[in-house]
């Protein structure tokens, strides 16, 4: 009896201990030495000569140049991809929500940039790009417009890079804002038409609040995602030029062989922001979020 | 208020034809009510009469005025909807006067609507809450304050009962003829529950897959169905039908106006059976007789016959109706109504 009772007790936790295992050795355990390691200068060749220097590195940090061009250029990074992606993709969901069988193959055309590797994409731009030879800058010529030198200019080639991780995002998030704009029952619109509401204020009345939960998710994945940016920028410029688009998760690899507790360090300061963020995020704006 | 009318209106999904040259006056000031089974076209009916799914041909009238070309916010008309279309984000203060909003309505006038209005309906209380923390009935209630509070001139219901259970629904059709009677507006309400239209119309529409059956006031749908399928749709158990045996005519009788009886009796239409199953329903008790040919449903009002029994069913004459070949009713001044009271008599104990 007691046996048996006693392991009622337990086989939850037998249960979800190999999760829990997983979890601590590939989350807690990594965070956590991540922590360690930023404490120390740290000695790939030989471990017995890292030296434990306390917040060393963090002051070393927070009187650099170059961190703080990283994070200005994360963060501007960062603030137009999200605004850029949500505000294409509502409107290209807005249009794509009306059913019809052209609908159906441009979400399909829209949506496959994201089956793509980014590598790949990136490469594709690359050439797009090309000042001399690239199509875009044929583009611009035919049009009539003075060619932009894209990646090659310190002046343009962040907004590249934005273009090229927008134009990657767009197709999921219009996925997922199409499936919560189909959710919406069509008799609410009917009902707003009867109460003589203009379409504007159907759609920021009506549309956008019973969509908000799910615009609100987009916020807070995009943004973390986009603070970690780093495949776009390694593929395509390297950080360059002259640390234009250098972004922090590139500037914590540019120190991965060289000074490792620095990158440490970092890895903790981009940790605490993106946490900051996001609670900033619930704090402003759950209030705004009508879940139902 | 406003008088509604169809003329030669035909709607079509797709080349899918629910409606045909439907002509149709609905009245002023009247409570109409618009009943038929599911899939009649009741709904699509109303929605023509809204404008949020306008008819294919044909025009629509509303107060005489040709609404075809005008919006449906600019009709003058409101609308309960089935699943009541409550905007979810919004607070029900803000459903309720959203309408107003829309139509530049001053904010002193709204405040004042909207506080009459939810006292009305017993929102008073709730105007600051969110709609999903209401119940069904309540919810039913936002949906109503808020076509009430655009004072239109006609009032459209699409099954607004349906969702609610029966008791909130017995005493909401005492509210909404209450409500009728102190707004005077023309009200058009659609049900496929025969029970509501009987209970509430001042007159019945009566559909059949898009084409109109009869029109006519409750009691008069009742005593003089004008075809089979509205004296078998109006009516709880429906009308009992036999055939005649003459010229296709067939008879029929409702569940009420028969009686039974141990022996037989001397009403002219007469025949045995066997009780095959009874169902007590407190004031009332409904038997299953299967005679020979037929099996009837008869209504008492006494408890007194167990099943098995062999009992006797009467129906005096002028409780028989009959039909034609075509479903039509045969009306007492026939030249052959006599001819089919006869073969009637011929069948007894048949
Ligand atoms: N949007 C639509 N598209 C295609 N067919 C429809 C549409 N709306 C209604 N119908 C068809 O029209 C007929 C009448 O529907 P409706 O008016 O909703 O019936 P009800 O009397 O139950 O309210 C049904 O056969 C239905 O399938
Ligand atoms: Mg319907």
């Amino acid at each position: 009896m007691d046996k048996q009772s006693r392991w009622a007790q337990l086989r939850p936790y037998m249960m979800i201990a190999p999760a829990m295992a997983g979890i601590l050795a590939f989350v807690i355990y990594p965070i956590l030495y991540l922590i360690y390691l930023s404490f120390f200068k740290y000695n790939l060749m030989n471990k017995d000569k890292s030296k434990f220097i306390g917040l060393d590195n963090f002051t070393q940090i927070f009187t650099r140049a170059d961190f703080y061009k990283a994070l200005s250029n994360t963060m501007i990074y960062t603030a137009s991809v999200v605004l850029l992606t949500m505000f294409i993709s509502l409107l290209i969901a807005v249009w794509l929500n009306k059913k019809s069988k052209i609908n159906v193959i441009v979400q399909a055309g829209i949506f496959t940039p994201h089956i793509i590797s980014i590598v790949s994409i990136s490469l594709v731009w690359l050439w797009l790009m090309e000042p001399n030879l690239g199509f875009l800058n044929y583009v611009l010529k035919t049009l009539g417009l003075p060619p932009s030198q894209w990646l090659q200019s310190s002046k343009t080639a962040l907004l590249s890079v934005i273009i090229v991780s927008v134009w990657q995002g767009i197709g999921y998030y219009v996925l997922i804002i199409v499936a919560a704009l189909q959710s919406i029952s069509p008799s609410i619109y009917e009902a707003a038409a009867l109460d003589n509401a203009s379409k504007w204020k159907v759609f920021y009345k009506i549309t956008l609040p019973i969509i908000s939960p799910q615009l609100f998710f987009i916020l807070v994945i995009m943004t973390i995602g986009s603070f970690k940016v780093f495949d776009t920028v390694q593929v395509m410029t390297g950080g360059g030029p002259n640390n234009a688009t250098n972004t922090i998760v590139y500037y914590i690899y540019g120190f991965r062989t060289t000074n490792i507790g620095y990158s440490a360090a970092t890895g903790v300061v981009l940790m605490a922001i993106i946490g900051l963020l996001t609670f900033v995020y619930f704090r402003l704006l759950s209030k705004k979020v009508h879940y139902q | 208020m406003a008088s509604i009318a169809f003329e030669r209106v035909t709607k079509t999904f797709e080349k899918n034809v629910v409606i045909k040259d439907l002509d149709l006056k609905i009245e002023d000031g009247k409570f109409t009510v618009l009943v038929g089974p599911s899939g009649c076209g009741k709904t699509t009916l109303l929605r023509m009469i809204a404008g949020i799914d306008p008819q294919t041909s044909g025009k629509v009238l509303i107060g005489g005025r040709d609404v075809t070309r005008i919006a449906p916010g600019q009709r003058g008309v409101a609308m309960v909807f089935q699943n009541y279309a409550i905007y979810p984000t919004m607070s029900v203060r803000d459903n309720i006067e959203f309408g107003l909003k829309n139509n530049k309505v001053g904010k002193a006038e709204r405040n004042q609507l909207v506080e009459t209005i939810s006292s009305t309906v017993g929102l008073y209380d709730y105007l600051d809450r969110k709609p999903s923390t209401l119940s069904g009935g309540q919810r039913q209630r936002v949906a109503l304050a808020r076509a009430m509070v655009k004072k239109p001139a006609v009032f459209l219901m699409d099954e607004p009962l349906s969702n609610l259970d029966a008791k909130l629904r017995a005493q909401m059709r005492i509210e909404l003829i209450e409500l009728h009677k102190k707004l005077g507006t023309t009200f058009v309400y659609v049900t496929h529950d025969q029970v509501e239209a009987m209970s509430m119309a001042d007159t019945i529409v009566l559909m059949n897959q898009g084409v109109i059956q009869q029109e006519a006031a409750p009691d008069v749908m009742y005593r003089k169905p004008s075809n089979l399928f509205a004296a078998q749709f109006i009516g709880v158990p429906p009308m009992n039908v036999g055939e005649l045996g003459v010229e296709g005519v067939r008879f029929g009788f409702r569940p009420e106006s028969a009686v039974l009886a141990d022996e037989a009796g001397d009403e002219h239409f007469s025949i045995s059976g066997r009780i095959a199953t009874r169902e007590m329903l407190g004031s009332e008790t409904l038997y299953q007789v299967r005679g020979a040919n037929h099996a009837f449903m008869i209504k008492c009002t006494e408890d007194l016959f167990t099943v098995d029994q062999e009992v006797h069913v009467g129906v005096a004459a002028k409780q028989m109706y009959f039909f034609g070949a075509d479903g039509k009713r045969i009306d007492e001044d026939h030249h052959r109504y006599r001819d089919y009271m006869e073969a009637l008599r011929g069948k007894r104990n048949g």
